[in-house]
C-alpha cells in the first residue's frame, strides 16, 4: 500500500486509514479543481468588457439543484459507509486479545500488565498479536494516540474505556496524549516497543519481584475484609452475593433490570455500592472510594476475574 | 441612479474632494457628541460600536496567537513556558469564538443592513439593540478581567472535570464573562427574528428578502435556540467547580461525558452561527459583482435553513473517540455528512452565479472568491473528519485546528472583510484605495493558506493540538505556519489603515458605487438616520435588473 512519508503503517489498521485518506483526497481534489476551474474559467470568459454571449442567463434549473445533490450523497454515502465499517472493526475487539492497563494521570501513563509488571510512559508489546488496552484515568480526561498505528481512544476517569489494535512491525512508536489535560499535556508522551512475540515473553518475565495482579488483588481482598461478607465457596453463605464465576455473567439487579458483569460493574460496585444492588441482597456493602485507588481497582476486578473459572486459575481478560 | 453607480472605482484617487459640509444630514453627521453615540438607538451607529469593540478583540485574539506562533517556532518551549502558552491558546480561543467569531457579522453588517435590506427604519427593539451591545461589552470586559487576574488554562471547550476541579486558574470568571455575553447572543438573536417578521417593507415578501437576510434569519434561530444550553452548561462547570456539587467528576457521581454533549450541542451549532452569516455576505457579492441573480435563489435560502436545522443534530462528531457508543458515533457521522450538502450546494450556486454575468473584479469581489476557496477546502475537510476510523487519527490533532480555521478563520473572516469592503461606501460615505483593497485581499489568502495548510500535513503525522514543545521531526511545518501568520498578521493590518484614512480622505462615495441591486444601495450614502427619506415600496425579486426596485427615489443627491 502507498506509504506516506514521516508516518510508519505499523498496526493492521494502518493502512486502511491510509487507504481511506487518500480516497478522500482524491475526492477533494476533484471538486475543489472543479470550482476553482470553474470560477477561472467564468471569471476569465465572462471578465467585464469582454464579448462573450450573456443572452437569457439563467435564474434557476431544479434539474441542475436536485442533480448535485444527489450526485454528493452518491459519493460521500458510500464513504461513510466504508469509513463506518473499519471503525466498527476497529472498535470491537476480536477474542483471543492480549490486555494491558494503563492508568492516565497528570502527567504520564503508568502501565500494568496482568503478571504485575509495571513501566511509565512505555508499553512493551508483542508483534502480530491483537492487543487490548484497557484504560481508565485517576483524574483529567487524557487520550492515548499512537500515530503509527492510526488509533486513538479517550482514557476517561470513573469508566474504563478500551483501545484495540495489532502491531505489523517491531520497533519504538511515540505515543502521545491527545486530550488537552493541564499544564504539562505536551509532555505527556512515551513509547510503544514493538517486540517479537518470543522476546515479549522474555521481557514479561523478566520482571524479577512479579506478583500477579490478580495475587495482588486478593490480597487485598483479604485486607479490606471484603470476605467478611463475600464468602469464596457455595457452601458458605455469606451476606454478600457469592463472587465465584461473577466476571462476565448477567445480574439481576433489585429494580428488576440485568446488567453483564464486566470490569466497570466491578469497579462501580466497589466504589458506589449503593448505585446498582444485587436483586435478594440487602445495600449494606460500605463504598471503598477512599480506600483504594485505580491500581487497587485494577487488582481487585483481576482478582474476581480470576474466580470466574471455577478452579480460579487467572485467566486473563 | 445608476448613471451615478457607473463611476469606476478602480482608479487611485489621492485628492479628497471637497471636504463634508455639503453632504446632506446623514446618520453620521447629525450629532458628534460622544453622548449621540453611547445612548444611540440607530441600528447604523450600534453596529458601528459593535464594529469598534470586535476589531478591539480581534487584536487581543490575534496578539495571543502571534505570540502562539513565535513559540511554535521550536520544538522547545523557549519563548513561553507550558502554563503561559495554555493560558494563550485558552485566551484566543475564547475571544476569538465568542468576542469575534460570533459577533462579527451579524452584529456589525447584520445590525447596520438588516433594516436597509427589508426596508425597514431600524430593527424592531432599538433599545434592546442599544442594551445587547452594553451586556457584550461587560461580558467583554468581565472576560478580560479573567485574563488580566491570573488567566485561564483550560481550552476554549472547558473539558471536565479538568475545568470544573482540576484547573487553578481563573475559571468561574471567564465563564460569568462568557454568560453575559451570551445574553447579548439571544437579544440580537431575537431583535433580527422580530424585525425580519414585522419590519418588512411593503412588497418585501420572504422570497424577495436578499439572501444575507435569509442566512441572518437561520443564524437568528440559533442564536436563540442554542446560546441558553451553553449559558447552561457553563453555569453547570461554575457550580461544580464554585460549590462541589457533583455533575461532571465521577470522583462526585458526575459524568464527564454529559459536559461534552452538552456543550456541543451549543458548539457545533456555533460553527454555524459563524459561517451562515458569511455565506450571506458572499451571496450579495457574487451577485453584485457579477451582475446577475443568484442561480438557485430558493434553494440557496432553503440551504440556510437545513443548515441551521440539521445542524443541531451533529454535535457528537466532536466524540468518536469520546467514549460514546460506537452506534451514536455512526448515527452523528451520516448527519455530518448530510449537513455538508446544503454547503455544497450553495457552493455550486455561487459558482453558475458567475456563468453569463459580467464580473468585475474589485475588492469584495475577491474577498468573496477566497471565501468560496477556503470555505470549499474547509468544508470538504470537514468530510474528512466525519469519516470515522480516520477520525480516529487525526481527532484532537493539528488537522483539526486546519480544517476548523479554514471554516472558522479563513472563510468568516474573508467573508466579513468582504463585506466591509463591499459596504464601506455606504457605511462610511468614502471610497477606500482599491489598489491597497485588492493587494491584501490577496495577501490575506496567500498568508492563510500558508498557515494553515501544512498543519493539515503535520497534523495526520501525528502532531497533536495544545502542545506547546513537540517532537523535532514536525518543525518545517511549524516554520511554515508561522511565516504565514507573519503575513496574514500584516494582511489584517492593511485594511484598518486604508480604511480608517479613507474616513478622512478617501473620495465621497456614490450612492450605489458597484451598480448593486438591493434597497441599501437606493438611499444615500451614508443612509439618513431614519434609512430611507420616503419608505420604500418593493416591486421586484431580489437581484432583479435592470430597473430601480423602489417606488420613488430617495436621497439620491450626490
Ligand atoms: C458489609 C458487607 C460487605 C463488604 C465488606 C463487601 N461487600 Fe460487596 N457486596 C455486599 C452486598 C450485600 C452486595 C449485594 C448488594 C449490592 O449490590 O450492593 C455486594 C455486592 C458486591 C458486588 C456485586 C456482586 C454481584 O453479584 O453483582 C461486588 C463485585 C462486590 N460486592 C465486591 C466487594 C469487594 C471487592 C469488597 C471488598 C473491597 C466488598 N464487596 C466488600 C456486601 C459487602
Ligand atoms: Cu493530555
Ligand atoms: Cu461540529
Amino acid at each position: 500500500m502507498i506509504h506516506l512519508p514521516g508516518l510508519n503503517q505499523a498496526s493492521t489498521a494502518a493502512g486502511q486509514v491510509d487507504l481511506l485518506f487518500l480516497v478522500l483526497l482524491g475526492i477533494s481534489s476533484f471538486f475543489v479543481l472543479l470550482v476553482s476551474g470553474l470560477l477561472i474559467y467564468f471569471g476569465v470568459k465572462y471578465r467585464h468588457g469582454s464579448s462573450a454571449d450573456r443572452s437569457n442567463p439563467p435564474a434557476t434549473n431544479n434539474f441542475l439543484e436536485i442533480g448535485w445533490t444527489v450526485a454528493l450523497l452518491v459519493i460521500g454515502l458510500p464513504v461513510f459507509v466504508w469509513a463506518a465499517s473499519m471503525y466498527f472493526h476497529d472498535e470491537v475487539p476480536p477474542n483471543n486479545v492480549l490486555v494491558i492497563n494503563v492508568l492516565g494521570k497528570q502527567w504520564m501513563w503508568e502501565v500494568v500488565h496482568d503478571n504485575g509488571r509495571r513501566e511509565i510512559n512505555e508499553i512493551h508489546l508483542p508483534v502480530n498479536y491483537p492487543v487490548k488496552l484497557h484504560m481508565i484515568s485517576q483524574d483529567v480526561i487524557h487520550s492515548l494516540w499512537i500515530p503509527d498505528f492510526r488509533v486513538k481512544q479517550d482514557v476517561l476517569p470513573g469508566r474504563y474505556t478500551t483501545l484495540w489494535f495489532e502491531a505489523t512491525e517491531t520497533g519504538e512508536f511515540p505515543l502521545r496524549c491527545a486530550e488537552y489535560c493541564g499544564t504539562q499535556h505536551s509532555g505527556m508522551t512515551g513509547t510503544v516497543f514493538v517486540m517479537e512475540q518470543a522476546d515479549y515473553q522474555a521481557w514479561l518475565e523478566n520482571a524479577a519481584q512479579g506478583t500477579s495482579l490478580a495475587a495482588q488483588g486478593e490480597q487485598l481482598f483479604s485486607r479490606l475484609g471484603c470476605a467478611a461478607c463475600h464468602k469464596l465457596n457455595e457452601q458458605e453463605d455469606g451476606r454478600g452475593p457469592l463472587l465465584l464465576g461473577l466476571y462476565g455473567r448477567t445480574v439481576l439487579l433489585e429494580d428488576g433490570t440485568t446488567i453483564t458483569a464486566d470490569a466497570d460493574y466491578i469497579r462501580r460496585s466497589i466504589v458506589d455500592p449503593q448505585a446498582q444492588i444485587v436483586a435478594g441482597y440487602e445495600p449494606i456493602m460500605p463504598t471503598f472510594a477512599n480506600q483504594v485507588d485505580e491500581q487497587d481497582l485494577l487488582a481487585l476486578i483481576s482478582y474476581i476475574q480470576s474466580l470466574a473459572n471455577e478452579d480460579g486459575a487467572n485467566q486473563g481478560k | 441612479m445608476s448613471e451615478m453607480a457607473s463611476e469606476p472605482l478602480g482608479r487611485e484617487e489621492r485628492t479628497p474632494v471637497s471636504s463634508s459640509p455639503r453632504r446632506p444630514k446623514n446618520y453620521l453627521n447629525t450629532s458628534y457628541t460622544a453622548r449621540s453615540w453611547l445612548l444611540t438607538t440607530d441600528h447604523k451607529r450600534i453596529g458601528i460600536l459593535y464594529m469598534i469593540a470586535i476589531t478591539f478583540f480581534f487584536a487581543v485574539g490575534g496578539i495571543a496567537a502571534t505570540t502562539m506562533r513565535l513559540e511554535l517556532l521550536t520544538p522547545y518551549g523557549d519563548l513561553v513556558g507550558a502554563e503561559t502558552y495554555n493560558k494563550l491558546f485558552t485566551i484566543h480561543g475564547i475571544i476569538m469564538v465568542w468576542f469575534f467569531l460570533i459577533p462579527s457579522i451579524p452584529t456589525t453588517l447584520g445590525n447596520f443592513l438588516i433594516p436597509l435590506m427589508i426596508g425597514a427604519e431600524d430593527l424592531a427593539f432599538p433599545r434592546l439593540n442599544l442594551a445587547s451591545w452594553y451586556v457584550f461589552m461587560v461580558g467583554g470586559f468581565v472576560t478580560m478581567a479573567a485574563v488580566i487576574f491570573g488567566g485561564v488554562d483550560t481550552g476554549w471547550t472547558f473539558y471536565t472535570p479538568y475545568s470544573s476541579v482540576y484547573s487553578n486558574t481563573a475559571v468561574a470568571l471567564v465563564i460569568v464573562g462568557i454568560v453575559i455575553s451570551g445574553f447579548s447572543s439571544i437579544f440580537t438573536g431575537i431583535n433580527f427574528i422580530v424585525t425580519i417578521h414585522k419590519m418588512r417593507a411593503p412588497g418585501m415578501t420572504w422570497f424577495r428578502m436578499p439572501l444575507f437576510v435569509w442566512s441572518h434569519y437561520a443564524t437568528s434561530l440559533i442564536l436563540v435556540l442554542a446560546t441558553p444550553v451553553l449559558a447552561l452548561v457553563l453555569v453547570l462547570v461554575g457550580i461544580e467547580r464554585v460549590f462541589g456539587v457533583g455533575i461532571f467528576d465521577p470522583s462526585l457521581g458526575g459524568d464527564p461525558l454529559l459536559f461534552q454533549h452538552l456543550f456541543w450541542f451549543y458548539s457545533h451549532p456555533a460553527v454555524y452561527i459563524m459561517i451562515l452569516p458569511g455565506m450571506g455576505v458572499t451571496s450579495e457579492i457574487v451577485a453584485a459583482f457579477a451582475r446577475r441573480r443568484v442561480f438557485g435563489y430558493t434553494f440557496v435560502a432553503f440551504a440556510s435553513l437545513a443548515i441551521a436545522i440539521l445542524g443541531f443534530l451533529v454535535w457528537g462528531h466532536h466524540m468518536f473517540v469520546s467514549g460514546q457508543s460506537i452506534y451514536a458515533g455512526m448515527v452523528f457521522s451520516v448527519l455530518s455528512f448530510l449537513v455538508a450538502i446544503p454547503s455544497a450546494v450553495k457552493v455550486f450556486n455561487w459558482t453558475a452565479t458567475m456563468y453569463k454575468g459580467d464580473i468585475h473584479f474589485d475588492t469584495p469581489m475577491l474577498y468573496a472568491l477566497g471565501f468560496i476557496g477556503l470555505f470549499t477546502v474547509g468544508g470538504l475537510t470537514g468530510l474528512f473528519v466525519a469519516s470515522l476510523s480516520f477520525d480516529v487519527h487525526v481527532h484532537d490533532s493539528y488537522f483539526v485546528v486546519a480544517h476548523f480555521h479554514y471554516i472558522m478563520v479563513g472563510s468568516t473572516v474573508l467573508a466579513y472583510l468582504g463585506g466591509i469592503h463591499y459596504w464601506w461606501p455606504k457605511i462610511s460615505g468614502r471610497l477606500y484605495s482599491a489598489w491597497w483593497g485588492r493587494f491584501s485581499a490577496i495577501l490575506i489568502f496567500a498568508g492563510f493558506n500558508l498557515t494553515f495548510f501544512p498543519q493539515f500535513i503535520v497534523g495526520y503525522l501525528g502532531m497533536p493540538r495544545r502542545y506547546y514543545a513537540y517532537a523535532p521531526e514536525f518543525q518545517v511545518y511549524n516554520v511554515l505556519s508561522s511565516a504565514g501568520a507573519s503575513i496574514l498578521a500584516l494582511g489584517y493590518v492593511l485594511p484598518l489603515v486604508y480604511l480608517l484614512y479613507s474616513l478622512q480622505n478617501g473620495r465621497l462615495a456614490p450612492d450605489n458605487p458597484w451598480e448593486a441591486t438591493g434597497l441599501e444601495w437606493q438611499t444615500s450614502s451614508p443612509p439618513p438616520t431614519e434609512n430611507f427619506l420616503e419608505p420604500p415600496i418593493v416591486t421586484h425579486d431580489a437581484y432583479e435588473r435592470p430597473s430601480a426596485t423602489i417606488s420613488s427615489s430617495t436621497g439620491g443627491q450626490p
